[in-house]
């Protein structure tokens, strides 16, 4: 049994990996084609470098979620301070869970009929908006995780000896939380440079709006090219890489979504 | 200051964000699905009307439910039965490695849900990466239709949702605690029957949990279709994908979407009576 059942998870990572493998392999193949290798050669990244759209559509992406991953990591942290304290609410908890859940084309339909409807111009600040609801929500789940085992009496002792609610924050519970704090920064810029419908839906006409995973979809639907491998293994590398980092801030602590 | 109200205090912007930017929304769009498109697009918001709850029951748009239905089902399954016994495999692997493989089977997770799905392209189509090694070895001499059809949209689907999957009930296998397998095995069951009667009940909340969102999530998926059905295969997430940025009738778009909130409620509160059930079966 305990063979069948490692032959499985080794058939499982291979399922999980090959297809990331296939893609960072063609993306240095020098005739850019599946069908054959015809040498090494770092060319469509060259070419990627010398892209404008690609470019300019990746500074706005980085653009969206530096403020968003800014903005969802401060309330977030706030929010999952005061829920930790609060009464148990089962509604508010339920609120704080929707984003995660609710499908992104439904979130991205009623942002974009509500903007419409307050008149509101749309851009990247609408993008960021956007992405500030489910990265505040998932920001929250994370530092909620580290709260769990936080041991409040800490924060009791800081204010018996004079401490006020400030100080005791910066001195005791921000030092503590921090590393929470950082790993879910990480993780919520990782999902908003990633995120593709919902700020497809709420970027407005115009190429001044695109954010990378939108060139990447319009990329894709003209077809398989070597610049498009080249473009994801970079994408790929980046999100391992901040994904990495945040699970070495967290300890082992992974959420899911 | 009260402690109440500084937890209120605390909780108040995030709250506020998220009531205006999702539950206002999401109501607004409740609101639209009772009105008509007007002559020119935008909404008439002359009279309100039950005409596109009518419609959405339709035969053809109702078909589309199902079929979105039972395409996200059918990948749920699949899910499960690939992300069950990887689970079961990361739990009994040697203690210092779990945190690693666990960490590796959800890594794929957190990468471009686009570029994940662009990769199967790259591996399914006439002249990809299967067809060409099966032609190769001489295994076809023609290429197979592989992409462009359900087959690939419920590939694409599993292997994008697996990983959740592996994660939720690795979570419940781990609070589960082994004596109860332990004990069923002394007192003369077989390893089947042990997992079948007590491990397999024991983590129905991590299974539920894992089969709710693979289901929520392929039932109004958007991309997937799209790239890997190449436009032959309708399901809701494009169909109100179509009424907003093609057909412009955005009260038909929002009643769809209406109704998928309705769907994916039902699904966590089956999940919610899943777990609940699994609580009190060793309660």
């Amino acid at each position: 049994m305990p063979r069948f059942l490692n032959l499985h998870l080794g058939a499982t990572f291979a399922f999980l990996y090959i297809p990331i493998a296939v893609l960072i392999v063609l993306s240095f193949n020098k005739a850019g084609l599946p069908t054959a290798w015809s040498g090494f050669s770092v060319e469509w990244y060259g070419r990627l470098a010398a892209n404008p759209k690609i470019l300019a559509s990746a500074w706005n992406s980085v653009i969206v979620a530096t403020i968003s991953t800014l903005i969802a990591t401060v309330l977030g942290t706030l929010l999952a301070l005061g829920v930790e304290r609060a009464n148990p609410s089962p509604a508010r908890d339920a609120l704080l869970f929707a984003p995660m859940i609710v499908p992104d084309i439904v979130l991205a339909i009623a942002l974009l009929s509500f903007f419409t409807l307050i008149k509101f111009t749309l851009g990247l600040h609408s993008i960021i908006l956007a992405h500030v609801v489910f990265n505040i929500a998932f920001v929250c789940a994370v530092v909620r995780a580290r709260l769990k085992g936080f041991d409040w009496s800490l924060t009791e002792v800081s204010r018996d000896l004079g401490a006020g609610h400030l100080v005791t924050f910066r001195k005791i519970t921000l030092p503590l939380i921090l590393p929470s704090v950082i790993a879910a920064a990480l993780l919520a810029f990782t999902l908003s440079i990633d995120e593709f419908i919902i700020a497809y839906f709420t970027a407005g006409a115009g190429q001044a709006s695109t954010t990378l995973p939108m060139q990447i979809y319009s990329m894709i639907r003209f077809g398989v090219t070597p610049e498009i491998n080249a473009m994801a293994s970079i994408v790929m590398a980046v999100s391992f890489v901040l994904v990495l980092l945040a699970q070495r801030l967290n300890r082992g602590r992974m959420p899911g979504a | 200051m009260p402690p109440r109200l500084i937890s209120w205090l605390l909780m108040a912007p995030g709250l506020l964000w998220l009531t205006a930017l999702m539950i206002v929304p999401c109501l607004l769009i409740f609101i639209l699905a009772f009105f008509e498109r007007g002559t020119y697009g935008g909404i008439d918001w002359s009279a309100a009307t039950l005409e596109n709850f009518a419609r959405a029951f339709d035969h053809l748009y109702f078909s589309i439910f199902l079929d979105s239905a039972r395409i996200a089902l059918i990948a749920t399954m699949i899910a499960l039965l690939i992300g069950y016994p990887a689970a079961y495999a990361i739990m009994k692997a040697p203690e210092r490695w779990q945190t690693s493989l666990l960490f590796l089977a959800i890594l794929p997770f957190w990468t471009n849900y686009l570029i994940r799905t662009y990769a199967w392209i790259v591996l399914l189509n006439p002249v990809g990466v299967i067809n060409n090694v099966l032609i190769y070895l001489g295994v076809i001499s023609q290429p197979l239709p592989l992409l462009y059809n359900e087959f690939a949209v419920i590939l694409g689907l599993v292997y994008n949702y697996t990983p959740f999957v592996i994660l939720a009930i690795y979570s419940a296998l781990q609070r589960l605690d082994p004596s109860y397998a332990e004990a069923s095995r002394d007192l003369g069951a077989s390893a089947v029957t042990t997992f079948v009667r007590i491990t397999l009940p024991l983590t129905a909340a991590g299974v539920a949990a894992g089969a709710v969102f693979v289901f929520v999530l392929s039932i109004g998926n958007f991309v997937t279709p799209d790239l890997l059905g190449g436009g032959k295969l309708q399901m809701i997430g494009n169909l109100i994908y179509d009424q907003f940025l093609t057909a412009r009738d955005w009260p038909f778009g929002a009643t769809l979407s209406g109704l998928l909130i309705a769907l994916m409620m039902i699904a966590l509160f089956m999940q919610a009576v899943a777990t609940g059930r699994a609580r009190g079966d060793h309660a």
